[in-house]
């Protein structure tokens, strides 16, 4: 009898937890209520599991009675396309840190399982002028505040939240490809074909803000990650940058982080001369550049090697 | 004597069956659609991915057609409307002619732009989710105004004809047809009062469609003209679209002109006369158009900002300056040479200058919409080789010849089934000028 009363108790702190999880969330109904079948069935296998309550009192939990949780669930269409209030996202490349190791691209590339041989970040080999240093300089959407690309979607498919972000509404896009000829940077590719994902990405329930799965006649860009910026976490590119060339945040804060170090955005675009790409274009990006000054790694072009040594 | 002379007029422009000739036509255009039909059966199975087209070159040969389609449709609003609201009486046996390519071209413009789209079958997103900033919408709009205006100004002067030959069933032949022009014309009784109201709408109509026409292609231009690319990023583009329009619309009608004069004998009719002054059109259209491509591709060349730099190099000297002369005096210089001189604006040698202008535009139009892709701000890089150049795949070339060959169908079909040449309005003009 009493071990029940334990279990019991120990259970619904762990769905409080859970519960914990899901609030701040608007879709009616809890994923993570347990049905009662469960609740029956289970028994207590003795192994036990510190948690940290909602009171910040350490508590065990046997471990029968977690299960894995699901990730969170997926914000409404209507929510996606309003964005996270009282946020400004922003991102500034430290291109002084670049070496164009990629992993950038391949860790979005992955997260967002996105055609092979399609980037949506790229890394360009730059070199201004004959008598300038060459440099790497990755792009990634540019968030702009005045989306060129926004401007001409016919249906409203892409658009731009009142955190900054431009998305795009993969189940609206009708794929006339105008916001392509559109955008000035080049930053946005389009689902020529099938893509033959793996069963389980490609039954993921659709939404603008994680991108996934990609759809067949549509378009598909960088989306800065809102999916993680609602859990408190930052874009699969800063993360897998190992030299920290991404910064990451909300100007409302004044703050970017690449995980590792934390900056005051304002100082940092101030005190390195921060810059926006193609300024004059008048779109005005959220993505800000560090100039390649002072750098950390020489620029070795190995692409170019590889192609000259096969020419 | 009068009686018998209208008997004769209308005995000679009643439409006639397919010859021979007319057959094998109308074969090899119905092989052609039906290829076209096949490739976009297979653009619906795998998608955009059959094309050429890649994230640079995102529009290739479909919007070059669907530029030219509309750009030919403007002929219609040339000869109907300007030259009938500036008395130029002449032109009367043209209009239906050009009327009916307006209403072919304009059709297959919307036809050709769904077949651009990577999501078809979401096309009523435009109507539910229509947003009134994007230059597509405009273009949704004017060009239905446009298709619906050229309807009216096509249908209204064929109903007097309509009660012609329902009035002589037994000459046109299939029984199917009278019913089709019962239906579409038996309230028409020629009265005074009927007459009248025609008249007046086909005035207004007239007056309609030439801002309609101006806003069609304009938009179309704007289409590119609205982005920031080197090559589109010019505020010529407007006017550029539309002298070129009336250019390949006028050539494309001396060819018509041309062809149903051979085919149908129509010699007292589209005179020698009606060549030489669409020479003259032709020729001063083409002078326009050169102006404007003087404008277009001079004054960046003169200053060759770095970002434009590589575009006009690679038309004048690079990757496609075969294309781009080609295109310049097709279109251009060698139909000016031809028209230029009297014995040029015979009809021979006229149709031929018509043919080279339909051929030349039409490769014009390519240029206006790849090169420029294929030079983006950043660099070509981090995509597949090739992502890096564009040559349209068998599906594109049998899709876009499937709708060059579907408008010269609807054209051939029309022919086949109404007068191509205003029956009644021939017989007023001869009976004015009698009287006078």
């Amino acid at each position: 009898m009493k071990t029940n009363d334990t279990s019991r108790r120990e259970f619904i702190s762990a769905t409080l937890l859970a519960g914990l999880a899901v609030t701040g969330c608007s879709s009616g109904k809890n994923p993570f209520e347990p049905d009662a079948a469960t609740i029956e069935t289970v028994k207590p296998s003795g192994e036990m599991i510190k948690l940290l309550s909602v009171d910040g009192e350490v508590i065990e939990v046997d471990k029968a009675f977690l299960k894995p949780v699901p990730s969170l669930p997926q914000v409404s269409n209507e929510l996606a396309r309003q964005g996270i209030p009282g946020k400004k996202f922003v991102m500034v490349i430290d291109l002084s840190r670049c070496k164009s190791l990629k992993k950038c691209q391949s860790a979005c590339n992955h997260m967002h399982s996105i055609h092979p041989g399609q980037n949506w970040i790229k890394v360009y080999p730059q070199h201004e002028a004959e008598h300038t240093a060459p440099y790497w300089q990755p792009t990634t959407c540019m968030h702009c505040d005045e989306p060129p690309c926004v401007k001409v979607c016919p249906v409203d498919a892409t658009f731009k939240r009142q955190d900054g972000i431009v998305l795009i509404d993969s189940d609206r896009c009708i794929g006339c490809r105008f916001c392509m000829a559109a955008c000035p940077y080049s930053t946005r590719v389009f689902n020529w074909e099938d893509l033959d994902l793996p069963k389980e990405i490609a039954d993921k329930p659709y939404s603008c803000e994680t991108s996934v799965p990609q759809k067949k006649g549509t378009v598909g860009k960088c989306d800065f990650c809102p999916d993680m910026a609602r859990k408190g976490e930052l874009p699969h590119c800063v993360s897998a940058c190992p030299n920290g060339v991404f910064m990451f945040g909300d100007m409302n804060e004044d703050v970017v982080t690449n995980g590792s170090e934390t900056f005051r955005f304002s100082d940092l675009v101030r005190d390195k001369a921060g810059y926006r790409l193609m300024e004059d274009l008048g779109t005005k990006p959220s993505v800000y550049y560090l100039p390649p000054v002072n750098r950390n790694f020489p620029f070795e072009n190995k692409e170019e090697k590889e192609e000259n040594k096969k020419s | 004597m009068e009686s018998l002379a209208k008997e004769q007029i209308i005995k000679d422009l009643l439409p006639q069956k397919f010859g021979k000739a007319g057959k094998i036509w109308v074969g090899i255009l119905l092989a052609f659609c039906t290829l076209g039909v096949i490739a976009y059966i297979l653009q619906l199975k795998n998608g955009l991915v059959v094309t050429a087209m890649r994230d640079y070159v995102s529009w290739g040969i479909y919007i070059s057609n669907f530029v030219f389609f509309v750009a030919i449709s403007l002929v219609g609003s040339l000869i109907t409307a300007v030259l009938r609201l500036t008395q130029a009486k002449w032109s009367t046996p043209l209009t239906r002619i050009a009327e009916i390519i307006a209403v072919s071209a304009i059709t297959f413009a919307s036809i050709i732009i769904v077949v651009d789209m990577g999501r078809p079958d979401r096309f009523y997103n435009l109507f539910i989710h229509g947003r009134l900033q994007s230059p597509i919408v405009w273009d949704v709009i004017v060009i239905t105004t446009y298709f619906f205006v050229s309807i009216l100004l096509l249908y209204f002067p064929l109903l007097p004809d309509m009660s012609i030959m329902m009035q002589r069933k037994d000459q046109t032949g299939m029984l199917w047809l009278n019913k089709l022009y019962a239906y579409l014309g038996k309230f028409w009784k020629n009265t005074a009062a009927q007459i009248h109201i025609s008249e007046k709408a086909i005035n207004i109509l007239s007056i309609t469609i030439i801002p309609v026409a101006f806003a069609i292609h304009t938009v179309t231009s704007w289409l590119f003209a609205t982005t920031y690319r080197p090559g589109w990023d010019s505020t010529n583009f407007g006017a550029y679209f539309i002298s070129g329009a009336f250019l390949v619309g006028a050539g494309a009608v001396v060819v018509a002109m041309f062809v149903f004069r051979k085919a149908y004998h129509l010699e007292n009719y589209i005179k020698d006369d009606h060549f030489d002054k669409m020479g003259k059109v032709l020729v001063l259209l083409a002078l326009l158009y050169l102006y404007f491509n003087v404008n277009e591709f001079l004054v960046p060349a003169f200053k060759m900002k770095k970002s434009e730099e590589e575009h006009l190099m690679g038309l004048f000297t690079g990757e496609f300056a075969y294309v781009f002369w080609f295109a310049i005096s097709t279109a251009m210089l060698i139909p000016i040479f031809i028209l230029i001189q009297k014995k040029g604006r015979k009809p021979l040698p006229a149709f031929i200058a018509g043919l080279l202008v339909v051929i030349g535009s039409w490769f014009k139009r390519y240029l206006i919409v790849t090169p420029t892709l294929l030079h983006p701000f950043l660099p070509m890089h981090d995509v597949p080789e090739s992502y890096k150049h564009y040559f349209p795949t068998w599906q594109e070339w049998a899709i876009a010849m499937g709708s060059l060959a579907g408008a010269l169908l609807v054209v051939t079909f029309f022919a086949r089934i109404f007068p191509i040449i205003p029956i009644q309005e021939t017989i007023t003009e001869i009976e004015e000028h009698e009287q006078a």
